[in-house]
């Protein structure tokens, strides 16, 4: 047996060990490693919701140790094998009414402490920071309501990590290129909507998950405590990279927020600044065609697939297709508009002038498709014009 | 009676089963399609548990091994159908078909025509279905409960396949429904009546009105979406007016009591099993049938529960948490009847028994977290996790999975006349137990801890528990071949069975010689 194959079948074994022994050791500090439980997280809200589900578990264990103890008290003594003799009763009004009484006191008692939590979870008023959310197959959008900030927030875990060549890192899909920054000690409000699909939202050491549905708007919030980073995933089946969207909450103290708010501003106005000179300078098709490249793996692969073949029909073939050899600005149209109503999204708001030039010149040029025409970004600006 | 249906049943009273493939195809037999829809359902589960090993496998490790995210998604969708809509429903439709005519003391089903209509859809709804894994843009990918627009503007082109699939297996259902309520309130044997009627029975025409109720929901949803993707209607299309969230309200109304549809008739099979086995009547018959009841009739009025998270308003939220947790209530009842009635009996523990207490045990666990789950607050965290994959798996695989494996140990003597090993039977049962609780125990802690359900990769802080999961989903799969291979070796050599096998079970059916004749009763039994 060659060692790889030793490795691949020790790591497992070796994991599986230590998943025993952290079951074994349930109550110790062995557990935080892997998770075994709900996390408590880092808001009163996150507290309370941590409380109500310890609360419910114990309660479903006190009734289970009662009634399977009946049940395995029965099992044992009242065997025939043990020379039991069955008894003949068959009901008793009485017992009857008071096991259906029972679990109804216990179900208000426990209803009263849920409803106080939801209420406090639905005042969404006297929010000092409102962020658009926004779900994109398959990324989301942030924008900073009143500050002039937005971006989208990609998964950044490397395509090698994920096709197992490259040793996977510690936050293996839980990492994105541009994480949510929010203050501490302020309430948040998040307005959760979505550009095609429905995805869902969720920050598990925030308690929150709301659904972003296309042409509504969710509200919820937060009052971050503790600073930290945040991790959490889409939660609601969104399509093919459903399981590659993940969120990043990054909470900062109010300075350190103030501070990055006014870095991001500074950073856009450089951004902008780029694109311009992007747009402004000259390409040749050689540059047009390496940074063509580099945008078609971060924003077209994911459907189109690297070969440029897709997986038809729904994510269509680039190759020799009407689209990339066809009319230059039929093609152009469709990568900044989109084709509503598909996963062809708009990028006409994701990617500069200069950008959509170099993918599209790239799309027209590999993979066979070698029209030789070479797309410059003021094309692509006389067009957005028009 | 009059001279002519006289001579008519006289001449079906001497006539055994055509032979060859036509005695399959044309009957009107309410055993051999009895036969027909358990062999349809084996073949679902089999077809539906591979799917789910493919799942299972690609989850062994993080990262992309085996297959690509498009069709990981396809497999969750069709593992999640056909277990529903293959496997478990038309089990039930085989046990109600061959066992209510033989406990009510009637001769057959009161439609059998029908009967044989709504088998034969199945075969036809299934191929349209399983077609889609081979055509242009794959099987349906936007999982069984198949939201919008995810499965309309976005769907692949097969989804028109998958419509008129479900539309089919809704047809074939209804008319399952009916026969089964048409057979109980005309068939019954004189003196029998309602409140003497066996559990499986009373669970099952509860059953078939819920089907009557929500079958035809699901039926106009599914038509929706066809008007939404071909005919430029806006149902579910915030652009064009309509709301996406509609649908998820007409789904789940559908939903929700399809849940029940498949509990019931396990319910009534484990009330039939325990007494036998506990050589004790029924504990709360009385309560049984109106705990039934109650659920059934409470299911219309939960389904908002499985969309906490859609942005309901307070009061929405409130009243459907509220009244999920009151089913706790008459669900709670019908798990204290069952023990009781084991307390203080005279204990055996055959094969049908160990199933049917495993269901008792597993079931309650799913139960005590859908309890957690009805708990909205809690919900934010649970929703969308292995939490809920969890708790589901337990309430059906366990619940109504192990429910139809005991009903077919405990009668299968009555259906072929001989007898299954009881030592592979117990085998098989450890077997199943040991790789069920290995697959799903896990999943409650993966899913507390964070791990979205339908992703076909995760984070590394899963690794360990999806791997338990893997190999106990496949020692849980291996399981059931060997379950085929016990029932073909019971059917070709079993022991004979005499006509009441089991030392307590009591019904109608066990008055009948085994295997039981081809015409059930052709005249109705006394009943005192």
């Amino acid at each position: 047996m060659d060692t790889s194959v030793c490795r691949w079948l020790n790591a497992p074994l070796s994991r599986l060990l230590q998943a025993a022994l952290v079951l074994s050791l349930l109550p110790q500090d062995a557990a935080a490693e892997i998770p075994l439980n709900m996390p408590v997280g880092v808001t009163d809200i996150s507290r309370s919701v941590y409380d109500l589900h310890m609360t419910i578990f114990w309660i479903c264990v006190a009734i289970a140790v009662v009634v399977f103890g009946v049940m395995f008290w029965s099992i044992i003594h009242h065997r025939k094998s043990k020379g039991a003799k069955a008894a003949h009763f068959h009901e008793n009004t009485v017992v009857e009414i008071i096991w259906t009484l029972i679990p109804m006191a216990i179900l208000i008692a426990m209803a009263i402490p849920a409803t106080a939590t939801l209420v406090k979870m639905y005042d969404t008023s006297d929010a000092e920071v409102d962020i658009q959310v926004t779900g994109y197959q398959w990324k989301w959008h942030y924008k900073y309501l009143d500050q002039d900030v937005e971006f989208f927030s990609n998964l950044s875990t490397p395509r090698e990590q994920i096709e197992n060549t490259a040793e996977k890192s510690e936050h293996y899909l839980l990492e994105v290129d541009n994480a949510l920054v929010i203050p501490t000690g302020k309430k948040v409000r998040f307005l959760i909507t979505s550009n095609d699909v429905i995805h869902s939202w969720w920050v598990p050491h925030l308690a929150v998950k709301k659904d972003a549905i296309p042409g509504f708007i969710n509200e919820s919030w937060a009052i971050v405590n503790e600073p930290g980073v945040y991790r959490g995933q889409c939660a609601e089946l969104c399509g093919k990279d459903h399981g590659f969207m993940p969120i990043v909450v990054d909470a900062r103290s109010p300075e350190d927020y103030q501070q990055w708010l006014l870095a991001k501003q500074e950073e856009k106005e450089q951004q902008a600044q780029q694109a311009a000179a992007a747009t402004a300078r000259t390409w040749t098709h050689e540059e047009l065609m390496a940074e063509g490249e580099k945008v078609y793996a971060r924003a077209c692969a994911a459907c189109h697939q690297p070969s440029g073949a897709g997986m038809p029909p729904v994510f269509p073939s680039l190759i020799k297709s009407p689209i990339t050899t066809g009319d230059i600005n039929a093609h152009i149209d469709i990568v900044v508009r989109g084709k509503p109503g598909t996963a062809m999204q708009a990028f006409g708001n994701q990617l500069t002038p200069a950008e959509v030039a170099a993918v599209v010149t790239y799309e027209r040029n590999a993979w066979g498709n070698d029209t030789g025409d070479t797309v410059t970004p003021t094309d692509v600006q006389e067009h957005n014009a028009q | 009676m009059d001279a002519a249906s006289d001579i008519a049943h006289e001449a079906q009273h001497h006539h055994g089963p055509a032979s060859g493939l036509s005695r399959w195809v044309f009957t009107t037999n309410h055993k051999d399609i009895g036969t027909l829809y358990m062999w349809f359902s084996f073949l679902m589960f089999l077809t539906g548990g591979s799917m789910a090993l493919v799942i299972r496998a690609e989850l062994f490790q993080p990262g992309l091994q085996l297959v690509d995210p498009g069709f990981f998604n396809q497999m969750t969708t069709m593992h999640g159908l056909i277990m529903v809509f293959g496997a478990v429903m038309p089990a039930f439709v085989g046990l109600a078909n061959w066992l209510i005519p033989m406990m009510v003391g009637a001769p057959d089903m009161a439609l059998p025509r029908m009967n044989n209509l709504s088998f034969w859809i199945l075969p036809f709804a299934f191929t349209m279905l399983l077609m889609t894994l081979f055509m242009d843009g794959g099987a349906p990918n936007f999982g069984w409960t198949f939201y919008a627009p995810l499965s309309t503007q976005y769907a692949p082109p097969t989804v028109n396949y998958f419509i008129f699939g479900v539309h089919l297996m809704g047809i074939s259902s209804i008319m399952g429904a009916i026969n089964v309520i048409a057979t109980i309130f005309n068939m019954r044997a004189p003196g029998m009546t309602l409140m003497k009627m066996p559990l499986f029975v009373w669970t099952w025409l509860i059953t078939a009105f819920l089907l009557l109720a929500a079958m035809p929901v699901l039926a106009c949803v599914v038509t929706m979406m066809l008007f939404d993707i071909n005919f430029g209607t806006s149902f579910f299309n915030a652009a064009g007016g309509g709301d996406p969230v509609l649908f998820q309200h007409l789904f789940w109304f559908f939903g929700h009591p399809e849940v029940y549809i498949m509990i019931l008739p396990a319910f009534g099979i484990v009330s039939q099993i325990i007494p036998t086995f506990s050589r004790k009547p029924l504990f709360g018959y009385a309560s049984m049938v109106y705990a039934t009841a109650s659920i059934a009739l409470l299911s219309f009025i939960v389904w908002a529960h499985h969309m906490f998270t859609v942005g309901m308003p307070l009061a929405g939220e409130l009243f459907f948490m509220y009244a999920t947790m009151l089913i706790a209530v008459p669900t709670g009842v019908k798990v204290f009847n069952w023990i009781s009635t084991m307390f203080r009996g005279s204990l055996t523990f055959e094969t049908p028994m160990l199933f049917a207490i495993a269901f008792i045990v597993l079931f309650t666990i799913g139960g005590f977290s859908g309890l957690m789950l009805a708990i909205s607050p809690a919900d934010f965290q649970y929703h969308d996790t292995y939490f809920v994959v969890a708790h589901f798996h337990y309430v059906l695989v366990p619940g109504a999975v192990f429910a139809i494996i005991a009903a077919v140990y405990y009668w299968l003597p009555k259906w072929c006349g001989r007898m299954y090993d009881e030592r592979l039977g117990k085998i098989h049962f450890w077997w199943s137990f040991i790789g069920l609780n290995l697959t799903f125990f896990p999943m409650h802690f993966i899913g507390l801890a964070g791990m979205p359900r339908r992703i076909p990769d995760y984070a590394l802080q899963f690794a360990d528990f999806n791997m338990l999961a893997s190999i106990g989903g496949f020692v849980f799969g291996f399981a059931q071949v060997f379950f085929l291979f016990i029932v073909i070796r019971c059917i070709t050599s079993g022991e004979k069975a005499a006509a009441n096998p089991w030392e307590g079970a009591e019904g109608l059916e066990w008055t009948l010689p085994s295997p039981a004749p081809y015409h059930s009763f052709g005249t109705p039994p006394k009943i005192d």
